[in-house]
C-alpha cells in the first residue's frame, strides 16, 4: 500500500509538471489553432537556464529558502517567457494566414532550431543540476516519508495553475484571451487587439512551460537537450486528453496523465511506459474525440 | 504530364545514370540515401500530399518494411528482393490496420496520433516485442540482394537498384495522379465534406491511401535493410517522420517533382556542409522557419488545374 501511494505522488508531481507544459500547448492551440512544436523546447530552455542561475555567483548561498527558489523561478519565467514572444513575433505572426501545414512545419523549424541552439551552448552532453544546493529532505506526510521536492512541485504546479485559471476567468485581459480563442475576428469587432493577447498567450505558456522545466531540473536533477520532445509530447497528449484549448482540461489530463504513468510503470511494466501515455491518447481519441471536458462539436467526415 | 516536365525528367536520368562513373564511392551512397527518401517521400506524399491527411508517423511503416526483410532473411532465409513484395504487403496490411480506428479524426489530430503510432512501433522494437526484433541493437546480418546472379554489393551498384525503383515510382504515381483513383484522393484533400456528399466513400479512399503509401515506405524499408545489413530502432525515430514530412511540405506537397526536389535538397543538400556538421541542423531549422514564412506552398508547388472554357461548357452541355 505504502509503495502505492509513493507512485501516486510522484504521479501528481510527474503530472503537475505535464499539466503546467500542456497549459501553454492548450492556449496557444485555443488562440491559434497551431500546434506548437517548440513549445517542448521552450521547457528545456527553462531547465537550463534554471541550472546556469541556479549555480550564479547571487543565488548560491539563498537556496532552500524559499524566496531563493521563488526568485528563481520568477527569473527562469522571465527569460523563457521572452524566447517565446520573439518566436511569436518573428515566426508565427508572418504565418498566421497561412495554411495550417506550413506553420506547423515552421515550429518544426523552430523547435530544430532552439534545441540545436542549445547543444552547440551548453554541449551535447546530459547535465546535472547541483546536487549539494538542492534541498534534500523528506517530509511526514501521514505517515508516509515523501522527498520535500516532490512537494515542492506538486505546490508549486497547483499554485501556477490556479493563478492562471483565475487570472483567465476572472479579469478583463483573461476575458479577452477567451474571446478572441472563441472568434478572431468577432473579437477584434469588439475592440479587442487580437496581436497583443496572442502575443500575451505566447507569454504566459512558454513562462509557465519554463517553469514546468526548471521544475523538472530540480526534482530529477538532470536534463539533457532534446527532453523537450518527450515531454511536449506528453503534455500535448495531457491537453488532448483534456479537451484541447480548455484550461482546466489541461490541468486535469496533465494530473490524470501523470498518475496513470507512475501507477502504469509500478504495476505493469517500466519498458512501455511511454507507449502507454500514446496509447492513452488514441484510446481518448477513439472514444471521445474532443477530450474528457471538451464540449462535443458536430463536425464529422 | 507537360513536356518540360518529360524534359526535366529526361534530364534527370541522364545525369543520374552517370553520376556513378564520375562520383566516388561516397558521394554515391549520399545519393543512394537521397534516392530511399525520395522513395519514401514519395509514398509519404499520396497519404500527406494527395489525400491531404496528416501523418507524422511514416517512419512506422518504414520500420514494418525493414524489419519483415530481416526477419524474413535472416530467420528464415529468404532472399532479400523476395522479401520487397511481401514487406510493402505486411506493412500495407499494418497500416490499413492501425489507422481504421483512427482514420476519421481530423487535421491535426490525426497528427498527434501518427506520431503516438509511430512511437509506439519504435517502443515495440525496442522491447523486442515477439522476441523478433532483437531489441534496442536490432537485427544484423542480412544479407545483401542478388538479381540475376549478380550480388549487389557495392554503393555503385545499389545506386541503380534504388534508383531504377525511384523511376519506377514516379512513373506509377503519375499514372496514379490521373486515375480515377487519384482524383478522388484530391477530391478528399480539397473538400472532404462535398467528395463524401458526391459519393466518394471517403473513410475507404483515406485507408487505401494509407495502405498504398505504406507498401512503398515498406519496399523503401526493404531497400534500407539490404543496403545496411544492420537496422535498430533507431533508425525509425520521430524524427525520421519529420524529416520525411519535410521533404513533402518543402518541396511542395502533392507535387511529385516537388518531393523529388525536396529529397535532393533537404537529404543531399547538408551533406555538402559536413565540415559544419554541428551548426548544420540549426541552420536547417532557421531555413525551414524562413522557407515557411516566403514560401508558404514548398519549393515546386503543385499547380491546381485549371479548365479551360471548352471543357466548362461541354460539362454544362452534358446531360
Amino acid at each position: 500500500m505504502e509503495h502505492f501511494f509513493q507512485q501516486l505522488t510522484n504521479g501528481l508531481a510527474v503530472g503537475g509538471i505535464y499539466a503546467l507544459i500542456a497549459l501553454g500547448y492548450t492556449m496557444v492551440y485555443g488562440v491559434m489553432k497551431l500546434i506548437n512544436f517548440a513549445h517542448g523546447d521552450l521547457f528545456t530552455y527553462g531547465a537550463y537556464l534554471g541550472m546556469t542561475l541556479l549555480t550564479s555567483f547571487f543565488l548560491q548561498d539563498r537556496l532552500g529558502m524559499v524566496a531563493g527558489l521563488v526568485i528563481l523561478a520568477v527569473m527562469v519565467m522571465g527569460l523563457v517567457a521572452l524566447i517565446g514572444a520573439v518566436l511569436e513575433r518573428a515566426v508565427y505572426r508572418p504565418l498566421r494566414e497561412s495554411p495550417r501545414l506550413s506553420a506547423v512545419v515552421s515550429a518544426l523549424g523552430a523547435s530544430i532550431f532552439l534545441q540545436n541552439a542549445l547543444m552547440l551552448l551548453y554541449g551535447a552532453r546530459v547535465h546535472v543540476y547541483p546536487e549539494d544546493l538542492l534541498p534534500q529532505a523528506t517530509v511526514n506526510v501521514l505517515g508516509l516519508e515523501v522527498p520535500l521536492m516532490r512537494i515542492v512541485v506538486v505546490l508549486a504546479s497547483v499554485v501556477m495553475m490556479a493563478v492562471l485559471y483565475l487570472f483567465v476567468q476572472k479579469t478583463k485581459i483573461g476575458t479577452a484571451i477567451r474571446a478572441a480563442a472563441i472568434d478572431q475576428g468577432a473579437a477584434r469587432l469588439m475592440g479587442i487587439d487580437v496581436n497583443r493577447v496572442i502575443l500575451l498567450v505566447f507569454l504566459i505558456g512558454p513562462a509557465l512551460g519554463g517553469a514546468a522545466g526548471l521544475l523538472v531540473g530540480l526534482y530529477y536533477g538532470q536534463v539533457s537537450f532534446t527532453m523537450g520532445w518527450l515531454y511536449g509530447m506528453k503534455a500535448f497528449t495531457a491537453a488532448i486528453l483534456g479537451g484541447i484549448g480548455n484550461i482546466p482540461g489541461a490541468m486535469v489530463g496533465g494530473l490524470l496523465l501523470g498518475v496513470i504513468e507512475a501507477l502504469g510503470a509500478a504495476y505493469l511494466s517500466l519498458a512501455w511506459k511511454d507507449a502507454l501515455s500514446f496509447l492513452v491518447l488514441i484510446f481518448i481519441l477513439i472514444v471521445r474525440p474532443t477530450g474528457l471536458l471538451g464540449e462535443r462539436v458536430a463536425d464529422k467526415v | 504530364m507537360s513536356r518540360g516536365l518529360l524534359v526535366s525528367y529526361a534530364i534527370l536520368t541522364v545525369v543520374l545514370a552517370g553520376a556513378p562513373l564520375v562520383l566516388d564511392a561516397y558521394w554515391v551512397d549520399v545519393l543512394n540515401s537521397v534516392g530511399l527518401y525520395a522513395l519514401l517521400a514519395l509514398s509519404l506524399n499520396i497519404i500527406l500530399g494527395d489525400a491531404g491527411l496528416f501523418n507524422m508517423g511514416h517512419a512506422a511503416f518504414y520500420a514494418v518494411g525493414a524489419y519483415t526483410t530481416a526477419i524474413l532473411n535472416t530467420r528464415l532465409g529468404l532472399p532479400t528482393l523476395w522479401a520487397l513484395p511481401v514487406s510493402g504487403l505486411v506493412a500495407a496490411l499494418f497500416a490499413a490496420l492501425v489507422a481504421r480506428p483512427v482514420i476519421h479524426l481530423r487535421g491535426d489530430y490525426l497528427l498527434i496520433v501518427t506520431i503516438g503510432l509511430g512511437e509506439i512501433v519504435r517502443i515495440a522494437l525496442v522491447n523486442d516485442v515477439f522476441g523478433l526484433t532483437g531489441g534496442a541493437n536490432g537485427l544484423f546480418g542480412i544479407a545483401r540482394p542478388t538479381l540475376f546472379g549478380l550480388k549487389i554489393r557495392r554503393p555503385h551498384e545499389f545506386f541503380y537498384l534504388i534508383w531504377a525503383f525511384v523511376a519506377l515510382t514516379v512513373f506509377l504515381f503519375h499514372r496514379l495522379e490521373q486515375s480515377r483513383f487519384g482524383r478522388a484522393l484530391n477530391y478528399l484533400r480539397e473538400d472532404p465534406v462535398a467528395a463524401e456528399g458526391s459519393g466518394v466513400n471517403t473513410g475507404r479512399y483515406k485507408l487505401l491511401a494509407f495502405a498504398l503509401g505504406a507498401a512503398w515506405a515498406g519496399m523503401a524499408g526493404n531497400l534500407y535493410a539490404a543496403k545496411m545489413t544492420i537496422i535498430s530502432p533507431e533508425s525509425f525515430s520521430f524524427w525520421e517522420s519529420v524529416l520525411l514530412f519535410l521533404i513533402v511540405i518543402l518541396g511542395g506537397s502533392g507535387s511529385i517533382p516537388g518531393v523529388l526536389l525536396g529529397a535532393f535538397l533537404v537529404v543531399g543538400l547538408p551533406e555538402l556542409f559536413r565540415g559544419f556538421a554541428s551548426a548544420r541542423m540549426l541552420v536547417f531549422g532557421l531555413v525551414m522557419m524562413v522557407l515557411m514564412v516566403f514560401r508558404t506552398q514548398g519549393l515546386l508547388p503543385l499547380r491546381t488545374v485549371r479548365f479551360k472554357k471548352s471543357d466548362l461548357e461541354r460539362a454544362r452541355a452534358a446531360p
